[in-house]
């Protein structure tokens, strides 16, 4: 089922996502890039009900687009999620509402600090220091209480990202396979290969 | 004095008749308007729109009378069974579909086209309502001419699908079904696209849809790779068709295939279903592709050497 994982660091985020896209007991793709780079130094990994994800992330991602051309600057990690935040809570009182849970991760390049926010399709909206979405969080928040630290280097993250891969890949019965994984830093996002 | 009462009167038979006619009665065109509306009249004279129900939620008095789950005495019985597939490997796209339509138990049709020709290199696939994916898809046919005509240029597989994707999240949660794969060929190459009623659209190498869907990914998953020849390939796909119209009893009668290359797409041909069972694709008794004829072929062969 859905997971991903999300972990700040020093003066990093790692974001990971499954890369299953799943419909009823099939998995019709094993690839598929649930985080998005919303700006350059913005990630936004989604999950929830199928054509939402990719409708509200795609509209998320043109106005924050839309904000850079017009400002010549981007939104900080805060501005962006309360921006986002709000269109999740204004789309639940409309007749149509996205089902889609977020993790926000930005580096604000005018304080030089990772921050890293939790949001769910009611328009609930947390800064954390890692989080968890899907049925991975059931095992992964425990052991991030136990393991986070937040002073910890990149390989440090990583191998705290490792944990609670395994411990998913260990104990959920339908546990998903391969994940990506994206880390954003004062040099803007990357892909990196765990 | 009757005919002057009944210009005048906004009741009665005649101004009915005249009311109804007005609504009825094409508006004025121009003759660049002229020609086939291809059964899209609702297009030319602007903005489509559809009658609905006049119910507080017009899904819901769908879904009472057409949940065939939860009643099955209802009047419509949407069909739901199907086996369809697509894949890309080195020498284009095979789509692969099966023929059957039920309705409920009920075997409504072993004759269905479940490959819907778009235009000469796109193929939709129909899963799910079959008047959904036929309607839908047909009016997609128009929207990608159109864009033929206005950039000069054929549209490309991505922006077809998301086209299609996008209209039916439009409609979502207001009771379209719909389960399809947009295969084409176009500047990229080959290209598969998943698109489904709630909205999802997936770029992939190898796809099924339907209730057989599982049982012709067994079978196509394991015999898959990228370097199929055509022959190899097109074997697959109605091998793959073959097994869940023989596992899937919502699936079956005959399997069409078709190829999709670069100078657009072939039909390869119709295959009854009994007869790949017993004899396979060719005209060989005994070259089935059933278990028991399969085992028993390669024992005769054991016997032999």
């Amino acid at each position: 089922m859905e997971t991903s994982f999300a972990i700040t660091g020093k003066d990093y985020i790692i974001v990971a996502a499954d890369t299953t896209a799943a419909r009823s007991i099939v998995k019709m793709k094993t690839d598929d890039d649930k985080i998005k780079v919303v700006s350059p130094h913005l990630l936004m990994s989604y999950s929830g009900e199928p054509g939402d994800t990719i409708q509200f992330s795609e509209f998320v991602e043109r106005n924050l687009r839309l904000f850079h051309i017009r400002n010549n600057y981007s939104l900080r990690p805060s501005a962006a999620a309360s921006w986002i935040r709000r269109s999740l809570a204004q789309s639940l009182r409309s007749r149509k509402p996205y089902s889609v849970n977020l993790m926000l991760s930005g580096y604000d390049v005018t304080t030089d600090t990772p921050h890293l926010f939790w949001i769910d399709y009611l328009g609930t909206m947390t800064e954390v220091p890692f989080g968890a979405h899907g049925y991975g969080s059931y095992f992964a928040l425990s052991l991030l209480d136990r393991y986070h630290n937040p002073e910890a280097t990149l390989e440090e993250g990583i191998e705290t990202l490792k944990r609670c891969i395994d411990e998913v890949a260990k104990r959920l019965i339908v546990s998903p396979g391969k994940y990506i994984v994206k880390v954003v830093d004062k040099d803007g996002t990357r892909v990196i290969e765990i | 004095m009757n005919s002057l009462a009944n210009r005048f009167s906004t009741t009665g038979p005649i101004n009915e008749l005249r009311r109804a006619k007005s609504v009825l009665e094409d508006d004025e065109f121009t003759d660049s308007a002229w020609g086939s509306e291809a059964g899209f009249g609702s297009l030319a004279k602007g903005v489509p729109n559809f009658t609905v129900p006049s119910v507080p939620d017009p899904s819901a008095f769908l879904r009472l009378h057409t949940d065939d789950y939860a009643d099955p005495s209802c009047r419509i019985k949407i069909q739901h069974g199907t086996t369809t597939l697509a894949f890309r490997f080195q020498g284009g796209v095979i789509v692969a579909v099966d023929s059957r339509a039920t309705a409920g138990s009920y075997v409504a049709s072993g004759t269905v086209k479940k490959v819907i020709e778009i235009n000469p290199y796109l193929l939709g696939t129909m899963a799910g309502g079959a008047a959904d994916c036929q309607y839908w898809e047909t009016y997609l046919g128009i929207h990608c001419r159109l864009h033929e005509l206005r950039n000069h240029e054929r549209i490309s597989v991505s922006a077809a699908s998301k086209y299609l994707s996008n209209l039916v999240y439009s409609y979502k949660g207001m009771g379209l079904s719909m389960g399809t794969m947009i295969c084409g060929w176009d500047k990229t190459g080959p290209a598969v696209f998943y698109v489904d009623s709630d909205g999802t659209r997936l770029k992939g190498d190898i796809f099924s849809v339907g209730s057989g869907s599982t049982f012709a990914y067994g079978v196509l998953d394991q015999g898959y790779r990228w370097d199929l020849t055509d022959e190899e390939a097109q074997e697959l796909g109605r091998r793959s068709i073959y097994a869940a119209g023989h596992r899937d009893a919502f699936s079956g009668n005959t399997c069409n295939l078709y190829h999709v290359k670069e100078d657009g797409w072939k039909f390869i041909g119709n295959y009854d279903i009994s007869k790949l069972h017993y004899d396979g694709p060719g005209e060989t008794p005994g070259a089935g592709y059933g278990y028991d004829v399969r085992v028993e072929r390669s024992a005769a062969i054991a016997v032999q050497a």
